[in-house]
Formats: structure tokens, sequence, C-alpha cells
């Protein structure tokens, strides 16, 4: 059993993997941008750093990736050294990005009024990964991944080109914690500029209103082997379809019997 | 050729082989490393080989093609034997008379011994060139007696004598003590005890573990890998498989840049040589142990050496680092317990196994073992790999060995571990190069790269110059090191170019500590070394920049201004002729006049003036 003191309060772990995930299990809260329970960790933020003591050395580690298996360690989440770096970390990105929401409320947190630091391309993308790796690991897709590396490095599709594997299902988007992905729908086209890429857009095959992005509906289909036709319809139809269906069954009888 | 079945066979055949080596008859040495054959190395040796074919030679010779010797600067290297006669800077056209004078006719040729830079003697033989006279060359030396290509060579010099030792007396658990005895720590730059490394690796679970040598070798400047890759593969190759059969392992990878062709080629060829007779693959030398090795060929960025890079670039991932706080002995390639390490740290297991570890330990301090090989390079009379006994002193590498700072200047300060390292000044030069000491000053050991630098050098603008690198060569993934690295770098920029302020320094050693904490890899807690030794040790430098606006040695551009000296410029118009921007007016035989409006201050002026009339301040 692996017994971890995490700001003086003695936790047990339960199959938790990481420190991250038992801290907030027991209710204590550490900020991250770069994490997301349903992907893989990634370290890459470092604002989630902790600082721990094993034996007699303590050392700064995070807490998304430092796994729970050595017993009788001490983790603070707030100690000064901890404060030190997660503030500067957050001027940096507060002037890497500084109109973005999460930077903004998290740097006031911290205390911060004004970064130090100069502001070089306003880039809202603050290179977490996230998009990547849902697009990899929960769509099964990877039209974006991160290209170049150090000062250089961004995400892209390939070569900046439209992707030919997005299926437009902007969960991208949906992950990204700064809004940097905007997600624009015209014309039968919905438009993802960071990716450089249009996908157009598909109709209800009964009311005629644009409900997907043409290509994600037979990816589902594909991927979770659904009969062919469920995803036809907007979400509306879809509703009123199975509606109707239902009418033809007593859902209130314990054994559903077809009403003849 | 066959397989040889088993240790007493390889043992007969080395004997043979020893027996058949005749030392009287002549035989010269060409060194074909790359440095040597880029100055026309294999030139020499077609020269050679047509003269011995042509001329029906009354004495018959041996040519040996080897690897690097390290003084590549002096290339294209001959040594002849008997009589270890050293020759640099050979041409083709030198090569008859090299047959004919000292060869047939034992007789010396001036014109191609080494001159000494300190006392201007020449030199007759190879032992006796300061360059190589304080060096202890184990890993190094043999690169002048073997020719790579061939199995047969390294065979006679003992080769594969250690692998044969561990197969027929040690178990894997013996072999694991005889490292961890010998004090090896890894020589690729963190200086991690080698015995440990093993140890954990043997002792985790897995039905399949992994050795793998890292030769990125991403330290511009560095060659130590490539030499050794080069000159002595079967050294490297040795290594492996005894680090295989004390770890388990039945598959390895040799990870090196594509840069390397040479490098490339030499392995490959070890490889197969090796799987030929035996000695990689199937039962090796007869035995139930099964080994083979991989080459992985890298696209040479500086931070796939980093273990974990490395790890995934061999997986086929992007090369960026992850948290290792499950070690790659538990966890590596593949998810299985993997042993990493340097191309040096695995040369030097064969020695260490044939000669004991007491031996090896009796060799450097007390906590560094061995010897290091250092890449000289910078403001030095000589340049090369220097391969020397830990704990020797910075001031015997850069005047002994170095011979010294060229045209009369002084010392500034040495550079060691490369770009994120830390640059030692002249005051520290009696220092004892060892893993703990160079820490204690800020550096590190590292590859073991050495730049030297004379008074000329301005240590703000270096210290730029190497931040700029381990930004560029970063894989950007954690802030610390993307963002830190950035506005670092930017802050350093305007202090060269006179726009910074005194508190700028503050912020840089706050932006240092914090990249160093928070970093996710060593690049990133590495990378302000070189800033931080230069501010510690040169801290009037940096205040010059600032307060005064002005380079003290005369680098930063924005800084500097180019004068006439009236006194001196006796109107040449030399200077006049080669400024672009026109800057430069004057009549013939008059002083010169230079108009700093129009000078763009390129330096062109300085380097053709011959009455040093050209000031800059
Ligand atoms: C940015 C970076 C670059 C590195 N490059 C190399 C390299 O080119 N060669 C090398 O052997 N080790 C390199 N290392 C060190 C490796 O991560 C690792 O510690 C080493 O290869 C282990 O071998 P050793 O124990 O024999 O030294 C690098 C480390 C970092 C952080
Ligand atoms: S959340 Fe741990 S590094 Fe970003």
């Amino acid at each position: 059993m692996v017994r971890i003191n995490i700001d003086s309060k003695e936790v047990e772990a339960n199959g938790e993997s990481t420190l991250l995930e038992l801290a907030r299990k027991n209710g204590i809260e550490i900020p991250t941008l770069c994490h997301h329970q349903a992907v893989t960790p990634y370290g890459a933020c470092r604002l989630c750093l902790v600082e721990i003591k094993k034996e007699d050395e303590t050392k700064l580690v995070a807490s998304c990736t430092y796994p729970v298996r050595e017993d009788g360690i001490t983790v603070l989440t707030q100690s000064p050294k901890v404060n030190r770096v997660r503030k500067m970390i957050l001027e940096f990105l507060l002037a890497r990005c500084p109109e973005v929401e999460i930077i903004q409320e998290m740097s006031a947190e911290m205390g911060i009024k004004q970064s130090r630091f100069i502001l070089y391309d306003n880039d809202d993308c603050i290179l977490c990964g996230l998009c990547a790796r849902v697009c990899e690991e929960i769509i099964g897709k990877s039209a974006v991944s991160f290209t170049d590396r150090g000062p250089d490095r961004k995400v892209s599709t390939p070569f900046n080109e439209p992707s030919e594997e997005c299926v437009g299902c902007t969960a991208c988007a949906f992950v990204c914690p700064t809004g940097a992905i905007k997600v624009e729908e015209w014309d039968e086209i919905r438009f993802i500029e960071k990716w450089n890429t249009e996908i157009p857009l598909q109709k209800c095959a009964k009311c005629d209103m644009l409900y997907t992005p043409a290509n994600t509906p037979g990816y589902i289909l594909s991927k979770m082997q659904l009969p062919e036709n469920l995803l036809r319809l907007c979400e509306k139809c879809r509703r009123k379809s199975v509606a109707e269906s239902l009418s033809n069954y007593d859902v209130t009888s314990k054994n559903v019997i077809i009403k003849k | 050729m066959k397989k040889i079945k088993s240790p007493a066979e390889l043992e007969k055949l080395r004997e043979t082989l020893v027996s058949q080596n005749n030392t009287d008859k002549p035989w010269v040495t060409i060194c074909c490393g790359t440095g040597c054959s880029a100055s026309g190395a294999l030139d020499v040796v077609s020269s050679f080989e047509k003269a011995i074919k042509e001329k029906n030679l009354d004495i018959d010779i041996t040519t040996k093609v080897t690897g690097c010797h390290g003084f590549c600067e002096q290339g294209p290297l001959v040594v002849i034997n008997p009589g270890n006669i050293f020759y640099c800077k050979v041409k083709y056209e030198d090569v008859e008379e090299i047959i004919k004078e000292t060869l047939l006719e034992k007789k010396l040729i001036d014109r191609l011994l080494y001159v000494d830079p300190l006392s201007q003697e020449k030199v007759k033989t190879e032992d006796e060139v300061t360059f190589y006279k304080k060096q202890l060359r184990l890993l190094l030396g043999n690169n002048g007696m073997i020719d790579p290509t061939d199995l047969y060579d390294y065979l006679g010099i003992g080769g594969y004598g250690a692998l044969n030792k561990v197969l027929q007396e040690m178990t894997p658990r013996q072999v694991i003590e005889e490292i961890k005895n010998s004090g090896l720590r890894g020589r690729g730059g963190a200086g991690f005890p080698t015995g440990i490394k093993w140890e954990s690796s043997y002792k985790a679970e897995g039905d399949l573990k992994y050795v793998i040598c890292n030769a990125d070798e991403g330290d511009p400047g560095c060659f130590q890998d490539r030499s050794i890759l080069e000159g002595n593969p079967h050294s490297v190759l040795e290594g492996m498989i005894i680090g295989a059969y004390a770890v388990d392992s039945g598959q390895g990878y040799i990870y090196v840049r594509n840069e390397y062709p040479l490098a490339v080629k030499n392995f490959s060829t070890a490889i197969e040589k090796a799987r030929d007779y035996g000695l990689l693959g199937e039962n090796i030398l007869g035995s139930s142990f099964s080994f083979d090795v991989k080459i992985c060929r890298g696209g040479g960025a500086f931070v796939c050496g980093e273990s974990s890079a490395l790890i995934a670039s061999i997986e086929g991932k992007a090369g960026e680092p992850r948290d290792k706080y499950i070690h790659a002995t538990e966890k590596g390639l593949h998810d299985k317990p993997t042993v990493l390490n340097n191309v040096k740290t695995w040369a030097t297991v064969p020695l260490i196994i044939e000669k004991s570890a007491e031996w090896f330990s009796n060799i450097g301090t007390e906590k560094s073992k061995g010897t290091m090989i250092f890449s000289l390079t910078g403001k030095v009379n000589n340049t090369g790999l220097v391969e020397v006994p830990m704990g020797i002193t910075l001031k015997e590498l850069v005047f002994e060995i170095g011979g010294g700072i060229p045209g009369g200047k002084n010392i500034k300060a040495v550079q060691t571990g490369g770009p994120s390292g830390g640059c030692i000044p002249e005051k520290l030069l009696d220092l004892p190069l060892d893993y703990e000491k160079l820490i204690e000053a800020g550096s590190m050991m590292g590859s073991g790269g050495m730049i030297v630098m004379d008074e000329n050098t301005c240590v703000v603008d270096l210290a730029r110059y190497f931040l700029s690198f381990t930004q560029d060569e970063s894989c950007g993934k954690c802030i610390p090191c993307r963002e830190g690295g950035k506005q670092m770098l930017s802050i350093l920029n305007n202090i060269t170019q006179g726009k910074g302020q005194e508190k700028d320094l503050d912020l840089i050693r706050e932006i240092a500590s914090v990249m160093k904490d928070g970093s996710l890899c060593a690049l990133g807690t590495m990378a302000p070394n070189p800033v931080l030794t230069t501010l510690q040790y040169f801290p009037d430098e940096y205040l010059a920049h600032i307060r005064d606006k002005k380079c003290p040695a005369g680098v930063c551009q924005a800084l500097i201004e180019y004068f006439i000296d009236q006194e001196a410029c006796n109107g040449c118009g030399r200077c006049l002729k080669v400024c672009p921007s026109e800057a430069i007016t004057g009549h013939k035989e008059e002083p010169h006049e230079l108009d700093q409006d129009k000078c763009i201050k390129c330096g062109a002026c300085t380097e053709v003036c011959r009455h040093e009339a050209i000031l800059v301040k």
C-alpha cells in the first residue's frame, strides 16, 4: 500500500497512477494546462510541478507524469520553490498570449499583474499538444501534430496543407485550453483556420438542416460498427424518429411487448 | 571463413595471427579518418599503392589505412615503422620521396616533420610530439594501429579477448560487479555509474531487454565518438556484447547520426564480420548466449542525444524527451528494460574486463576513474582529440598538450562540456578535470567539448551564441526551456546591442533558476550554464556592455567603432580596396580616413591591414 503526504494531508493511493490524479481525488487542486484525463499525460506545461521529498532529497517533479509508487514520500503543491516556477511560467505565457482568458485568470490568481517579458508573436497556442493527443488517441486520426522544433515549434497538419485526415469532429477545439482553435461554419462548410482545413457539411436526410461535417458519420460508424442509417439524421430528427418507433412499444411494462 | 565455435578456437586463431605479425617488416600507417580524408589522405593511400605496384620495389612494405589519430589539424598523417617516424601534412606528391628516402635509405624528410609550436623544433617520432606525449590513449591509441575494417587486426591486438574471458570465466553478476568496482562512469555527459545502471536493468523484470549505444554526438566540434566508431568499431561492439551478456539482452541498437557516413560504414562492416565469425548472433562463440545489433541512423538533432528522445526516435516517434521518473533500465525502448550508454563508455568496457577493475580504478581521481577524451579546439596551437587521465589540469591540457595560445595572446577562458557546459576563467586553470570539479565550477564534463578562448573573445557574445544554439536545437516541448530560453536570449541580444539595463542581469538569473528547476530534460536545465558562468566570472564585462555601452573585447558590432591610426597607416590602400561600403578614403602613401557613418563594421579592413593601423574601440 502506498501512503503519501500531500500538503500535510495523509492520503492513500487506490489505483491512481500519478500524483496529480491522487491529489485531485483527495480534493487538492494543482493547476494544469497540458493535462486532460482522457489522454496520456505529456508533461509539457510544467505548471503542475510539485516539490517532493524522499529520504533527504527534495526535487521538483511534474505531478501529471510522476508515478504513485513510493510509500512515505512528502509532496508540497504550493511550496515557495513551486510557486516561483509556476509564477514565471505564467509570466512567460502572459507574454505569449496576453489575451487568453484562462492565462489571465491563472496569472491573476498568482498575483501577476503584468508580465516582465516581451511579447513575441501573440500566439494563443501554448503548444500543450492536447489537440494532437486527442486526435491521435481518442479519434484515432493524427490529423495534426507538432512540427519543427525549438522556438519554431507549432501544431499543424502535414506541411500546413488542408488535412485529408481531418473528419471535422472538432474534438481538438473542445480540449484546447486557450481557445486557439477556432471553428467557423458558413455556406455548407465547416472551417478550422488553424488547420487550414474546410470540411463540407451534410444535410439531415429528413429536414435538410446542415447538421454534421460530411465525413464524420461515416468515420464514427466504421469505428463503432453501428448500423449505417443511424447518423443520417440531425439530432432533432433522430430523437423524433426514436420517439416514433418507441411509440410502438409499451414502455411502461416490465417485459416490453410489441403492441399489436 | 567459418564461424568460431568456442573460446579456445578464438584463442588459437589469435595466436596464429600474432605469430604471423612480423614487426621488423616496414609498415606505413596512413590516417584516413574523416579529418585526414578531407585533407587528401585517400590520395596519399592511392599514391602508395601505385608506387608499390609499379615500382617493383626491392623492399616489402605493408600499408595500413587507419582511423583517426586525433591530430586532424596536421593531416594527412603518415607514421612509418619501425622507427615511429611521424610525417604530417603529407601530399600525393610526397609519397615517392617517402619511399625512396625514408623507407629505402632510412633518411628523414625534413619538410614533412612536425614543428613544435613552442620550441620551434622539428620532431621526429610520433611519441615525441608534445600533443601526444602527455596523453594516455587507452581508447584512441589503437586507432593508429589497426585497419578498422579488418577483424584480424583487432584480434591481433587482443580484441575480443575480454568477451572470451567473460564467456569462459564470468557470470553476468560478476561482470556487473567488475564494472561497478572499476568506478566507470558514463562518458555521454551525466557521468552516471555504469555498473549501477547495468545492475538496475539486470534486476528489472522482462523477457526482452535492450542495450543501446548512443552515437548521436550532437555537441558542435566534438568528434570523439565518430573517431572511435571509424577507427576501432569492434571495441564498441565488443563492449556492447559484454554489456548485453551482463544484463541478458538479446538485441542491441546503435543510434548514430547520418552525418557520420564513414562511422556507419565501418560499424556496419564490423557487425557483418563479427556475425560471420560467430562473435555476434546466435550462440556466440558456441555458448548459449545470443545477441545481435542493429544500426539506427538519426537525423542529427542535438536533442535526440538525450536518452528518452533517442529511444523515442528509435521507436519511430518524434525525437523529444519525456519525464524519466521511471528509468529506462526499467521501462525503456518499447517499454522494456534498456541500458543506454555512450560510445566511449562501451569502448572502455573490454579494457576493464581485460585488465581488471583495479587497474582501471588506479587511473584518474577519487570519484572519476579512467581517461576522458576531450575535443580541444579554439584559440590553441594544437587542436584535436586529446585522451588524458581524469584529474589532469586545464592548464596542462591547454599549455602542454595544446601548445599554448597562438599569436602570443593571453588566454581568457575555456568553455568545457559543449554548448550547455560552462565557461571557466583563466584564474581557474589549475582546476583538475573530473566530473565533480567541473560541476563545482558551474560547468560539466558533457561529452568532452573544450573550446579555448583568447583575450579577443567577448564572453557576453559567447553566452549568447551558445544559448541560441541550445534554443534552436531544443525540442520546444516544455515551457521553461522554450519560453525561458527565448526570453533570456532576447535579453542577451539587447545587451550585446547596448540596449541592456542593469536589472536585466537579475532577470537573467531568475529565468535561469526557473529553467533549471522546471525544465523537462537536461537540455533546458543545462542551457543557462554558459550564461550563468560568464555572469559569475566576468560580471564587469556585462556591466561594460550595459553601463558604458562598450564591448571590451571589441566583438559586439553595435558597440564598437573602427578607427585608422594616423601614425601607423602608411596609405598602402589595401583597406580602401576591400571596404565594401566605401567608408575609407585617402590618397596613396598618406594616412587614410574612415567615415563612421558609412562604416558597416564588417572588419574586412582589419584583416588586410599589415601595419596594425586599424583600431577597434
Ligand atoms: C540535450 C542532450 C543531448 C545529449 N546528447 C548526447 C550525445 O550526443 N551522446 C551521448 O552519449 N549522450 C548524450 N546525452 C546524454 C544522454 O542523455 C545519456 O545520459 C547518455 O547517453 C548515457 O550514457 P552514459 O551513461 O554512457 O554517459 C545528451 C543529453 C542531453 C540532455
Ligand atoms: S499538466 Fe503536468 S506538465 Fe502540464
